[in-house]
């Protein structure tokens, strides 16, 4: 009885260690990007510009026939408004701190964050939070809640919490994704490529999966499962609750993240750190 | 079985290194047809270190010194034997090891650059989970001995080197560690930063009994502070013991130079010594250690004497020759 209410007291402990810590994190990370007003004012200009060009390109396709994929407009604007949500969150998150584990191996800095006692896959992934992706994530969740409303959907409980679950698996399966290509810089050093890559693939998640070909659904579903960032999660606003997609995704979300844990673990046993 | 805290056995370590030929041409193989080679950086290298020890290694650029500190704080995984500090193996990152050691590097900063080091110390404190009320004690005290103060509120990009220093030392000291790694801690500061943060070293072994490894290209650093030295050449380790019977081993001999009331010939000197340097009155004489006395006597008899010094050679050009060769002989 002893031993495991100590160990539940480490547990508390530890949480309690990782949540000030992250706290911390977001703290300076945010105190840094203050000093750098112009740089938050122009990446907004250019968020707007982005969004509006996509849903120019997004209306010029219902012109001919209404549908896309068989998607109503507004069906597929919920869609748009997921991916304009999961954007926001790549650059408040993902991409702040993804792309500078490359800083972090080709200048050896890695060595400090592997020499805590900390899980360096949780420093590396919470270390900074960019505010640049905010107005994004807004007008994605505004995109959302006004399409469900101009195609008439009815929002219940139910619905609210399984969509949320499927965006939170869909945000998963994107961080384990990039997680992993980032992981490899240990070897490769420079990985940006990799990355803008994976970043145009992803940008395929705009328009709803079945506006594609059957291989290329296919390839979007089990291989890089962009179904899962968008598609997925808007049929569970639009009310078209699948549960054999729902479970197929948490599965996925769950694989993806454990072979990204896996493979850091690998890669830190490969670090050679930059030599001094 | 001893109390040795620091244990390392058969240790060596192998990189692989693409080596690419200068020009397009080289470009290209690189490109498609990189040749890996196989460079060992540490070969088979024993030691022990006791408690509270102050040990330095010596080495030129590239001898392995470097390498030998990160596996011995776990950053790199060693190709074969093995290293044990505190009973722990520091390639498994268990956090019990990482909370009693640090690693302070001269070329590298943790410290973020836009902000004071005071929020970076704060950082630090919650990663270690140091209490806030223990943090700032800490903080006071090693700012005390640092000689420290208002720079910690400063953003780091506006403090000096030796300033940074200071606040990166007291960054990697928050948690009190008991193992000090640190490579290189006085690079490219002057002369009194580099003494500052000498005698600060020495405080806190002195106080806090920490054991304390360290790498330099300044002698003086090493002089100052390890009464121990380790010696490595291209990975392998071909010294180990003191400082002061290092020297004594690659100089046996002592230089004494003296000034003369009148001129004298070079052939003055046969049979005293080999003679290093003859001009005008001022003479000087490399004459081996144990007999020193006999002849310092016989010059002095023999000869018009103003002025006699004796000297050590100069530690640094021992040194330089000692890096070249690899080996005591």
């Amino acid at each position: 009885m002893e031993s495991r209410g100590s160990s539940l007291h480490g547990y508390g402990g530890i949480m309690k260690r990782y949540l000030k810590t992250i706290i911390l994190f977001w703290n300076t990370s945010l105190a840094v990007q203050l000093e750098y007003q112009l740089n938050f004012a122009i990446e907004l200009i250019a968020m707007i510009g982005t969004l509006s060009g996509s849903i120019f390109i997004l209306s010029l396709f219902f012109t001919q026939n209404n549908t896309l994929g068989g998607w109503s407009w507004e069906a597929a604007l919920v869609v748009q408004g997921i991916y304009t949500l999961l954007d926001g969150v790549t650059n408040t998150w993902l991409r702040p701190n993804l792309t500078e584990i490359v800083n972090y191996v080709r200048e050896g800095t890695l060595d400090f964050v592997l020499i805590k006692p900390i899980d360096s896959q949780f420093w590396l992934s919470t270390r900074t939070l960019s505010p640049a992706g905010i107005p994004e994530i807004t007008l994605g969740l505004f995109l959302i809640f006004w399409a469900l409303k101009k195609s008439g959907a009815i929002i219940g409980l139910k619905t609210l919490i399984s969509s949320s679950v499927m965006l939170l698996t869909g945000i998963i399966i994107l961080y384990s994704l990039w997680f992993l290509i980032a992981a490899t810089s240990i070897w490769f050093v420079k990985t940006w490529n990799a990355t803008e890559v994976l970043r145009a693939i992803l940008a395929a998640g705009r328009f709803p999966i079945s506006a594609y070909p059957t291989t290329l659904r296919l390839i979007f579903t089990l291989l890089i499962p962009i179904t899962f960032l968008t598609t997925v999660p808007a049929n569970m606003f639009l009310g078209r609750e699948d549960i054999h997609m729902m479970l197929l995704g948490i599965s996925l979300a769950i694989i993806f993240f454990y072979i990204s844990r896996l493979f850091w673990l690998f890669a830190v046993k490969h670090y050679t750190s930059a030599s001094s | 079985m001893n109390n040795s805290l620091i244990e390392v056995h058969q240790l060596s370590k192998t990189y692989k290194v693409a080596d690419k030929e200068p020009g397009f041409k080289g470009t290209v193989q690189h490109f498609f047809n990189r040749k890996m080679q196989e460079v060992p950086a540490v070969k088979n290298v024993n030691f022990s270190i006791n408690k509270g020890e102050m040990v330095g290694f010596l080495g030129a650029n590239g001898a392995g010194k470097t390498t030998i500190l990160k596996m011995l704080c776990g950053l790199i995984y060693p190709t074969s034997g093995y290293v044990l500090v505190g009973g722990h193996s520091p390639q498994r990152r268990q956090e019990d090891f990482l909370k009693k050691i640090t690693l302070v590097m001269g070329q590298k900063q943790q410290l973020i650059w836009d902000l004071p080091p005071m929020d970076s110390l704060q950082v630090n404190a919650a990663i270690y989970g140091v209490q806030e009320k223990e943090a700032k004690k800490r903080i006071n005290d090693l700012a005390e001995m640092l000689e420290i103060g208002e720079e910690l509120t400063r953003p780091v990009r506006k403090l000096s080197l030796g300033q940074r220093m200071k606040a990166e030392l007291l960054a990697s000291l928050i948690h009190n560690p008991s193992v000090l790694f640190l490579d290189e801690p006085t690079l490219g500061l002057d002369i009194n930063a580099q003494s500052r943060v000498r005698s600060f070293l020495a405080e806190y072994n002195r106080k806090t009994g920490a054991t304390v490894l360290l790498t330099s290209h300044y002698m003086a650093d090493i002089t100052a502070l390890c009464p121990r030295v380790l010696c490595i050449h291209k990975g392998e380790l071909f010294y180990d013991g003191g400082l002061e019977s290092l020297t004594n081993k690659l100089s046996p001999k002592r230089e004494v130079t003296f000034e003369l009331k009148s001129k004298s010939k070079p052939e003055d000197f046969l049979g005293y010594g080999v003679l290093q340097q003859h001009s005008n009155n001022v003479v000087t004489l490399l004459i081996p250690k144990n007999e020193l006395t006999s002849m310092v006597s016989k010059l002095l008899t023999n000869f018009d004497i103003l002025d006699l010094e004796i000297n050590d050679p100069p530690i640094d050009e021992v040194i330089g020759k000692l890096f070249n060769s690899g080996s005591l002989e």
